[in-house]
Order: C-alpha cells, then structure tokens, then sequence
C-alpha cells in the first residue's frame, strides 16, 4: 500500500446521451449516487473539486461551485478544474493532494457537460489570438484531422489497415452492449464501420468518437477516514499523473499549428503521451505488467492502438497485433475499454476522465457485470487534454 | 472588378511569389518558432528574450496527411457547396518542426515522405477581398530548392 494512496468510497454516473438538458442535472444526479455508493450525506463532504465544460456559460467555469450550490450550499471549500479532456484526472487531482496534505478528510469530484451536435467547435467570436480559433479559421484543422494525422502514421510505419481500425470500434461495440451507462449499446460489425462515411481519410464516422451529455461523479477519503468508515478493503488511487510534455514536443498535437522546433534542443526520451503513463507508474510503484485493465480514450479507434504502445501494453507497431490476438478483448490477458469506450459512450468532455474511474472502480471491486474483467485488482486510465494536459490514474484493490 | 488580394492573417507569411512561412529566431539559443513567438523563449533551459525575423524553408517532407469530406464549423468559411480540402503536416528539414498547411489543389496519391512547397492560396473571398493563405504543394522528385535563413533582425 503506498504512501500516497486514497480510497475510493463511491463512484456515480449519469447516463451518456444527447438528453439536451442543464449539465448541472447530470452533475448532481451522478454526485448523489456516488454519495449513496460512499453511504455518506452531502452535508459529510468537506470539499468539492469541480471539473469545468467550456460550453454551458458562466456556471461551467466554476463548477465546483456550481454543483454546490445546487445540492444545497453547506459550507465545504471548492475548486474549479481546467484541462479539457483532462479535466477529470485534474480535479481528481486537486482533491487527492488536499487529503494527502491533510487538510480534509473526504471530497468529491464532479464533471458533468451538456455538448452541442457535431463538431466540436472553438469558442465564439473574432478570436485571432487563439491558436484554437485560428486553427479552424485557416486550416479547417478539426479534431478528426489531427486524429488522422496519427491513424494514417500507423499506416505508413506499421502497415495497420483500415479494417485493423474497424477492429477496435467492433471491440468496444461489444464491450459495452450491457452498460448502463454507454450511449450506444449496439453491436457493430467491420463491415459497417467500413461502410461509414469517411470524415477525415483515413477515419471513417465510426471510427471517431461522438460528442455526448454525461456526468461522472468520485467520492475519495484518506485512508483512516474509510476504515473508521467501515470500508473494508476499499478500491485505492494509487497514482494520478498530471504532468505537461517536455520541450520540445515533437508530436503535432490538436490545437497547434506546429510542433516545437529540435534545432536546439534534442527531443525528450520519452514523447508526450509516453510520459503520462510513466510517470503514473513511477507513482504506484507498478509497471504495465502490473494491469488487469485499462481505460484508454479512444478518440478515434487508430489513437486507442496508439495509447496500447504509449502505456506500454507492447512496443511500437506492436498495437495491431495485440488487438488481433485478442489481448484486449474481454477474457484477453488485459482488456482495453471494458466500458465500451468512447466508442460506446462518446465524449462529455469533463465527466470522460472521471468516467474511467467509475469503470476501474466497478471493475475491482468485482461488479461490471458481463462487462467483468475476472480477478481484477490493478487498473489504469489514460487520456489527454488540449493544450498539453496529461492524465493517467491507476487504482488497486 | 478586381478583389484585393489581402492575407488571411497578418504577418505570418510572405507575399511574394516564392512565399516564406515568417516565424521567429531566439537569438539565446537559436530554436525557431512558428508561428512566430516574441514574448519569450519558450525552450526551458533559455532565458532569451530576443528574437530575430526568421524564414522558414520553403520545402519539407509530408509527416501525415488528411483529407476532410464534411464541412468544419465556423469560423471556417467552407464554399457553398462544401469542397473537401486536404491539411498535411509537414517536417521542415532546416527547422526541425512539423508545421500544418492546407494541400494547394488536390492530392489524391499524396503520400507520406513526399516532397512538398509553399504557394499561396486562396482561403475564401467576400465581395472586396480575396483572403490568401499558406499551402502546401507537392513537387516532383528533384534537388532541393533554396531554403529560408536568418533575415535582419525584427
């Protein structure tokens, strides 16, 4: 057990869908089954950490506040997070640091995003001195386009193929046809994620990941606090990695025009997505043989290959084969996206990072149903927000 | 009538016909930035707070490619009836960067490891104005063209 650990006492969702309704109703439905989960009362929490949607006005930036008031203001101290998909890991973050430096005992964190239909597009207005803006004004640079750049990479390094891409998405399709919580619950063929309009070549519709309206919610407490809780053998965060890259940043990454240049500097070790793990590992103690699971977020199908190289599940231009042998399927040797993903869920961008952790949570504690990784006791989450965000938690049981 | 040719962002391209993306030169360390960074260097281990003008290379190799066949949400100005368009991501040789672009004309058979060139392209037009941006063009094999140095100063 280290020295840093936290447990988790509750976790809650709110269904993913396009329901179109106030994100603050996601947020405080997902609060109050976490609170449940935990068997403690809103009016025990001593903190909130809120993770922030960029797309609901003035409450979606300070969400912890938010979601306070609406369950009923009582007092406890909160912060707002963001890191766009790392918002989640982030606010996580927040709170585990405040228990571990003592200074409250149980917190919750809540993430919750109402989205629009389509693109994700950058804030509004003339903003000619945003790089996300610009991006859109002068390249038409979408999400998808950069989740392209990656796939088509695969492609020419490592010879992966369109259908090796289907294979992901039919994965993950099965993996989450008994969530509750998914969005889509329907299985998928290769020929019809090959049959799908190709929106960024070489991603086709059902090869990228939708955006949806959800709520995540993680109640954490020291670890006295749960065993005078009565918490039995409670589900632990064992690291959270937070870290930025490291100059230069050779990767081309969403929403920069360019990389940073090596003419003075050599590239790091390690790239960007890399690290986020690393550094996770190095936290806990563990390394990639350690995982039962893991959460991956898979923007596209091709960037979930992606991740099983950046966690260190296999080495470069090993993903494909990974995934055609069956590792990372349910009853594999370590499943990848248990849930059904992003996949099956689409993106709520704030709640996506806290998502994972629900899943981890279930399945250690031995109730994902038929979703159930049998024995697990180790599992990780990866993602990565914009502009730079890393995030990674592992939890232990 | 004429529209004017003007660019789609200021100061981040030459006009000329052998155009030249404009970024910036720390005179510390020398790391170049695109686009071009003034305030301060952002390599960690460099406190430079001076920069140069500097053009980057004309010529680079394709990192990756994508071609997109729905129209982005604004502020792109997509033509009505949308026109798929080809962003390629682009290893500068000189720079040591890769650095985005739209594909001039269309590539069908781009692949990556090709060579490339900056031409200036037509973004979008309103009724004045024709609003010129940077684009990347595939050349056939052959020997490199002259690339970008350090100009005067800025």
């Amino acid at each position: 057990m280290g020295a840093h650990d936290v447990a988790v006492l509750g976790v809650g969702m709110h269904p993913w869908g396009k329901w179109g309704r106030n994100f603050v109703e996601y947020g405080i439905a997902a609060a109050r089954d976490a609170l449940d989960d935990a068997g403690l009362a809103w009016t025990d929490v001593q903190f909130v950490s809120g993770a922030d949607t960029m797309r609901n006005g003035y409450p979606g930036y300070v969400a912890g506040a938010t979601f306070s008031q609406a369950l009923g203001w009582q007092g406890a101290p909160v912060a707002s997070s963001y890191a766009a998909c790392a918002s989640g890991a982030t606010a996580l973050e927040v709170a585990r640091t405040r228990i571990l430096a003592g200074l409250c005992d149980v917190a919750l964190v809540v993430g919750a995003d109402t989205t629009p239909k389509g693109f994700l597009a950058p804030v509004a207005g003339e903003r000619g001195d945003d790089p996300d803006w610009l991006r859109f004004r002068l390249l038409g640079a979408t999400n998808p386009t950069y989740f392209a750049f990656y796939a088509r990479r695969r492609m020419d390094l490592y010879g992966a193929t369109r259908a090796d891409f289907a294979r992901v998405k039919v994965k993950n399709a099965a993996h989450g046809l008994s969530n509750p919580y998914a969005r889509y619950r329907k299985a998928v063929t290769e020929e019809e994620v090959m049959a799908s309009p190709v929106v960024s070549d070489p991603l086709r519709l059902l090869d990228i990941c939708a955006t949806s309206d959800g709520a995540a919610a993680v109640v954490i407490s020291s670890l006295d606090f749960a065993a005078r809780h009565g918490a039995g053998s409670p589900v632990r965060v064992a690291a959270v990695s937070t870290v930025t890259p490291r100059f230069p940043n050779t990767v081309i990454e969403m929403p920069n025009f360019s990389t940073d240049s090596s003419l003075a500097v050599a590239a790091p070790d390690l790239p960007f997505r890399d690290s986020i793990a690393a550094a996770a590992y190095e936290q806990a103690g563990l390394g990639p043989a350690d995982l039962d699971l893991a959460e991956v977020y898979d923007l596209s199908t091709a960037l979930e290959l992606d991740w099983y190289e950046n966690i260190g599940l296999c080495g470069p231009g090993e993903a494909e084969k990974l995934l055609r042998d069956g590792a990372t399927t349910l009853g594999g040797r370590v499943p990848v996206n248990p849930s059904g993903g992003l996949a099956c869920f689409g993106e709520a961008v704030p709640a996506q990072a806290l998502a994972q952790v629900c899943e981890v949570t279930w399945q250690l504690r031995g109730r994902a149903g038929d979703r159930q990784v049998d024995g697990a006791r180790t599992g990780l989450t990866v993602n990565q927000g914009l502009f730079g965000h890393g995030s990674c938690v592992i939890l232990t049981r | 009538m004429t529209k004017t040719r003007i660019p789609a962002v200021e100061g981040w391209f030459t006009l000329d016909d052998e155009p030249h993306l404009v970024g910036s030169r720390c005179t510390g360390c020398g790391t170049v930035f695109f686009p071009a960074e003034r305030t301060a260097c952002r390599n960690p281990g460099c406190t430079g707070l001076d920069f140069e003008e500097h053009r980057l290379g004309r010529r680079g190799r394709v990192w990756s490619f994508s071609t997109n066949h729905y129209a982005p949400p604004a502020p792109y100005v997509s033509p009505d009836p949308f026109v798929p368009y080809t962003v390629a991501a682009v290893e500068l040789p000189d720079e040591k960067l890769v650095v985005l672009g739209q594909v001039a004309g269309e590539g069908p058979g781009l692949r990556v490891g090709q060579e490339v060139e900056l031409v200036l392209d037509t973004l979008y037009e309103d009724d004045e104005h024709e609003y010129v941006v940077w684009k990347w063009r595939p050349v056939e094999p052959g020997p490199n063209a002259p690339t970008g140095g350090v100009t005067e100063g800025v």
